[in-house]
């Protein structure tokens, strides 16, 4: 049983490294500001839940188990609003996406 | 943390994440985007020789303290064995760092909650009395013109858990990393994430200006009351003892006493401070 849940653990910690690997690249290679706050949210939700279950599979009931949930709500709570209010803020600036200033241009 | 400094790492993290940004954001917004030219710009060069001189005296001020976590410099050596080996005894509490900030250095800690209040007053007598009336109307209007429902909803349940954490941090302070400072800095950074998402208006509603300007003077006058009444009592300054028979509970009340003032007037302060840089934000200098 035990074995299965390492395993499980490990499955999660990797996916999320990953995750966080691929969210760092497209962070730099991205086109524009749109694009990049895709990856770096996948980064802070996706990938940070995952490596808080993988901790939390093997953390064993107590306390600690209990504080790494409460992150995790925190974190499925606060990362995307703030995406959110950037990619508002952005919008709102007057920053329009790659793809549509090209057709614009091209207009 | 590497340097074992939780109290101080929990701190900074509190300062650095819930208060500078937003303080340096409302200095940028008053101050206008672009520099003013100057005529006479003082010249790099001198400005450099003086950043070297500086530099390289306080290298060579470092030259002489002991290397880094050596077990015979005098800060290991002085009065630190005793905290370590007899605070259990004397306090009786498990976090060491209280007991050495709010008991052992009453005195030291009494002096930062002053500073505190001092620099409070300061930022008041230079910003603090502008006509802030129709500058809290006006930023009112550039908070209402987005409707922030998202952030408004999340802020709305997440502030009561950020108000409740930190009441569990002032009144944790004597079991983990905690205590005035931090608690007084994240009760204020949810009121700070109130008035920015519901508008300076309903802010000031729920937090009253003249409330918090007396509440300020209040923590730093509990502080010194304390040891006021243990002066008054026959012991010194800020000697616990008087509070009970036992000196352990003597020392518990003691700390939870002047914490709670440090509280106050941290969080009081740092609200004043915030108040009065966004009530400086002007129309013109925004458009």
């Amino acid at each position: 049983m035990s074995l299965v849940v390492d395993i499980l653990s490990a499955i999660c910690l990797l996916t999320g490294s990953f995750l966080i690997l691929s969210g760092v690249i497209g962070v730099i290679r991205f086109p524009d500001f749109y694009t990049r706050i895709h990856a770096a949210g996948i980064t802070e939700t996706l990938a940070a839940s995952l490596i808080l279950i993988g901790l939390m599979l093997i953390a064993g009931w107590g306390l600690v188990l209990f504080k790494l949930i409460l992150i995790l709500l925190f974190i499925l709570f606060t990362s995307p609003t703030a995406s959110h209010a950037l990619g508002k803020a952005a919008w709102k600036s007057g920053l329009k996406p790659h793809g549509l200033v090209n057709k614009h241009d091209e207009d | 943390m590497s340097m074992d400094a939780v109290d101080v790492a929990f701190t900074e993290a509190a300062v650095g994440a819930g208060i500078s940004p937003l303080l340096m954001l409302a200095t940028l917004a008053i101050v206008g985007r672009y520099q003013k030219t100057s005529a006479t710009l003082p010249s790099p060069a001198a400005a450099f020789i003086l950043v070297f001189i500086t530099g390289s005296l306080l290298i060579v001020g470092t030259l002489d303290m002991p290397a880094f976590g050596a077990a015979d410099a005098p800060a290991q050596l002085h009065v630190a064995p005793r905290y370590i080996h007899l605070s259990g005894e004397e306090i009786g509490i498990p976090n060491m760092v209280t007991s050495v900030l709010a008991s052992y250095r009453a005195y030291d800690t009494l002096g930062e909650v002053v500073v505190i209040f001092t620099a409070g007053i300061g930022v008041l007598s230079l910003l603090g009395f502008s006509n802030s009336q129709n500058n809290a109307y006006f930023i009112d209007k550039i908070i209402a013109q987005d409707e922030h429902k998202i952030l408004r909803i999340v802020a709305k349940i997440l502030i009561p858990p950020i108000l409740l954490f930190s009441l569990y941090v002032q009144f944790h302070g004597d079991f983990g990393p905690g205590g005035g400072f931090q608690a007084g800095v994240i009760f204020a950074a949810a009121i700070i994430l109130y008035t920015l998402f519901f508008g300076l208006e309903v802010a000031r509603k729920v937090i009253n200006q003249t409330f918090i300007r007396v509440l300020a003077s209040l923590g730093v006058l509990l502080y010194g009351s304390v040891g006021l009444v243990s002066l008054l009592s026959g012991k010194n300054y800020l000697d616990y003892h008087v509070f009970a028979d036992d000196p352990q509970t003597a020392q518990h009340i003691g700390i939870l006493v002047i914490e709670l003032g440090v509280g106050i007037t941290v969080a009081c302060v740092m609200m004043l401070i915030f108040f009065s840089f966004i009530e400086n934000i002007k129309q013109e200098e925004v458009r």
